[in-house]
């Protein structure tokens, strides 16, 4: 059964289309998560599954039932907000029961369901507290607790996260993947941070300019982008995206990196790039992670890499990698070597490529081709 | 800046001789601006005699307590000799119901235009504060005629209409942009979590109110009962309240010895509502003006 449906969603605020047309699917017990840049609809769209806004166009389906004319409390679904939203004047108790209190729970049912969810997110010293007396995370905790309280058929997340320092961000993501993995019930989790994505989610929803770009699981989205965008929006550095030129060598394919300019790198295409024969002698855009290309010492047994010679332009240790800016031909890419190699700028060193997971896309319609 | 601590610094500001201008100059406008309160409070508990026989200003020689209970009860006004009570009755039976509905209309209002945004609310919005810029004078007529068609001219009750309906251009705007402040996200929460637009109003927007609440029924209280132009066209007789009565006080019968000392007292007395609004609700009438972040 899906949890949640979504078919041909538009909206429109005045002049502004912000949402162009959203299907997705996501099955029961899913961790969606809704990720994109800032202005690429995902909260808006976010909005119109709780029944916060009203769609233009299509229909939002919760649990098979078609909930567009259904007020936001009568939808199943409960929702956790970036600001947290917790009333201010309430006690973190009454904050937890004001749903309840509003459908007209009995007060037994009430305190037991408090106690219940206290219990879990461990937030039972604070009951009788209000708002400003709590810290963040505590604030957090209670604002999920909230939503825990209603055991709904879906949870609607919105950038949850994004107010805590980046140590408790780490400690809360951490916990509401194993909340997840408990209560087990359907998550729709809007997001900016690929990391949250990528370490929470089930299936990632790409989005951008109020289109879904992708949505799969994250190994897919990660190594197989739908198109530029996704490649060049995923990974911290992201894909290098540089023109390359198809071209026969024997039975297989390879991709020439600057071709035609002095130091142009052959790479051996995986058996996958067979689809893109029909660009043969043609110009491609060649996709490969950076962490693809490493330095040229390091070669696992079972790894084919590819040797290539480049010039390191510069290089920027992080502590547990460094990310070196190189040039093969004129072309710039990103390669992420081991912290304990250290390269000499504006001279040429040797790179081993790991050929297996490159990508290609067309260049003008920037899907992906193999 | 080296080796200076605060405190020195403060002091050597403290002891400047511009700041000894800007005090002398506060100190010397306080005074002026003080002048008629004294010179009032003064005369209130001197005798007739002793004012007409002296000066309109001088030190009491005995405390006349007793002009107090005349002004109150017995002093004579406009050929009805019962003192200013029940004109400050009639101030009370307006001023009470005026600003307890118009605040708490003003409130609703205010929470509608803010945090539930509709098709042309800042349109409704504009038209509602035009009436903090119409002047008085130029809705009397008007008024004259709707309290006539209502049945209501000289009554207590045509000023309560008068003081609710005007009333609601401040109060709106005073609400209305408290409100603002509160984060959209807990109203989307409240909707969420089932609650619809009185349940919101009392039990999450109300709770953060009392600043603003303050501060209107403080505005409202001191700008009705002060209000004297509707006062004094719309009622007349047993029917005025007090600031109206009091243009009264001051003609007397020519053969009359002028009666300042009650006089002096009425007015005392007229002015205390409003005196000790401001001196227990001042403080947070000034926090209240100045607040507008709800964390």
């Amino acid at each position: 059964m899906a949890a949640l449906s979504v078919r041909g969603v538009h909206k429109r605020f005045g002049p502004v289309e912000v949402l162009k047309g959203i299907d997705l699917t996501v099955e029961n017990g899913e961790f969606a998560v809704l990720l994109g840049p800032s202005g690429c609809g995902k909260s808006t769209l976010l909005a119109v599954i709780a029944g916060l806004e009203r769609p233009s166009a299509g229909t939002i389906e919760i649990g098979d039932r078609v909930v567009n004319d259904i007020e936001p409390k009568d939808r199943d679904i409960a929702m956790v907000f970036q600001s947290y939203a917790l009333y201010p004047a309430m006690t973190v108790r009454r904050n937890i029961t004001f749903g309840m209190e509003c459908r007209g729970v009995p007060k037994q049912a009430q305190s037991e369901a408090v106690a219940r969810v206290a219990g879990l997110l461990q937030i039972d010293g604070l009951l009788e507290r209000k708002p400003a007396q709590l810290s963040g995370g505590q604030r957090q905790r209670v604002a999920m607790g909230r939503a825990l309280v209603r055991d709904p058929l879906l949870f609607l997340f919105d950038e949850p996260l994004s107010n805590l320092d980046a140590k408790l961000r780490v400690d809360m993501r951490t916990e509401i993947k194993q909340l997840h993995q408990r209560i087990g019930t359907t998550i729709v989790y809007v997001t900016h941070d690929q990391i949250e994505a990528m370490t929470m989610a089930s299936r990632i929803a790409v989005m951008d300019r109020g289109e879904i770009q992708q949505f799969d699981s994250p190994e897919t989205v990660y190594n197989r982008p739908a198109n530029l965008f996704v490649a060049r929006f995923l990974g911290t550095p992201p894909m290098n995206t540089v023109p390359a030129r198809l071209a026969q060598d024997g039975e297989s394919l390879v991709a020439i990196v600057g071709a035609g300019q002095p130091g142009q790198a052959t790479l051996p295409l995986p058996p996958q790039s067979a689809s893109a024969r029909a660009y043969l002698d043609r110009e491609v855009v060649l996709g490969i992670r950076p962490e693809c290309i490493s330095d040229g010492a390091k070669r696992a047994a079972d790894i084919p890499a590819t040797r290539i010679e480049a010039e390191v332009e510069v290089s920027e240790p992080t502590g547990a990698e460094t990310i070196v800016l190189i040039r093969i031909a004129g072309v710039r890419l990103r390669a992420r070597i081991a912290p304990d190699i250290k390269l000499p700028t504006g001279r040429p060193a040797r790179f081993s490529v790991d050929t297996r997971t490159i990508c290609l896309f067309d260049p003008q319609t920037e899907r992906l081709i193999a | 800046m080296v080796g200076t601590s605060p405190v020195a610094s403060a002091a050597r500001v403290l002891l400047r001789p511009t700041r000894w201008l800007i005090y002398a100059a506060l100190t010397a406008s306080a005074l002026f601006f003080l002048v008629p309160l004294v010179v009032v409070l003064l005369n209130s508990v001197r005798t007739a005699q002793e004012i007409g026989l002296g000066s309109l200003i001088g030190w009491p020689s005995v405390l006349a307590w007793d002009n107090y209970v005349q002004a109150w009860s017995s002093y004579c006004i406009a050929q009805r000799c019962e003192g200013i009570r029940m004109y400050m009755a009639n101030s009370l039976a307006m001023v009470i119901p005026a600003t307890i509905v118009s605040t708490a209309l003003g409130a609703l209002a205010g929470y509608s235009i803010s945090l539930w945004r509709f098709r042309g609310d800042n349109i409704v919005f504009a038209v509602v504060i035009m009436g903090v810029f119409l002047p008085d004078q130029m809705k009397l007529i008007p008024w004259a005629l709707v309290l006539r068609q209502f049945g209501l001219s000289n009554t207590v009750g045509a000023l309560v209409l008068i003081h609710t309906i005007q009333g609601l251009s401040f109060t709106t705007l005073f609400c209305r942009n408290y409100f603002v402040a509160i984060p959209q996200d807990l109203m989307k929460a409240a909707r969420v979590d089932g609650a619809g637009y009185f349940r919101i109003f009392w039990r999450i927007v109300l709770p953060l109110s009392p600043p603003i609440l303050v501060v209107t029924v403080i505005w409202q209280f001191t700008g009705i009962w002060n209000e004297f132009l509707y006062g004094v066209t719309f009622t007349t007789g047993p029917q005025q309240p007090v600031t109206a009565a009091l243009i009264a006080i001051s003609v007397t019968a020519p053969t009359d010895v002028p009666q300042y000392g009650i006089q002096s007292a009425a007015v005392l007395l007229a002015a205390l509502p409003t005196l000790l609004v401001y001196f227990f609700g001042g403080q947070y009438f000034l926090r209240g003006l100045t607040a507008g972040a709800i964390k």
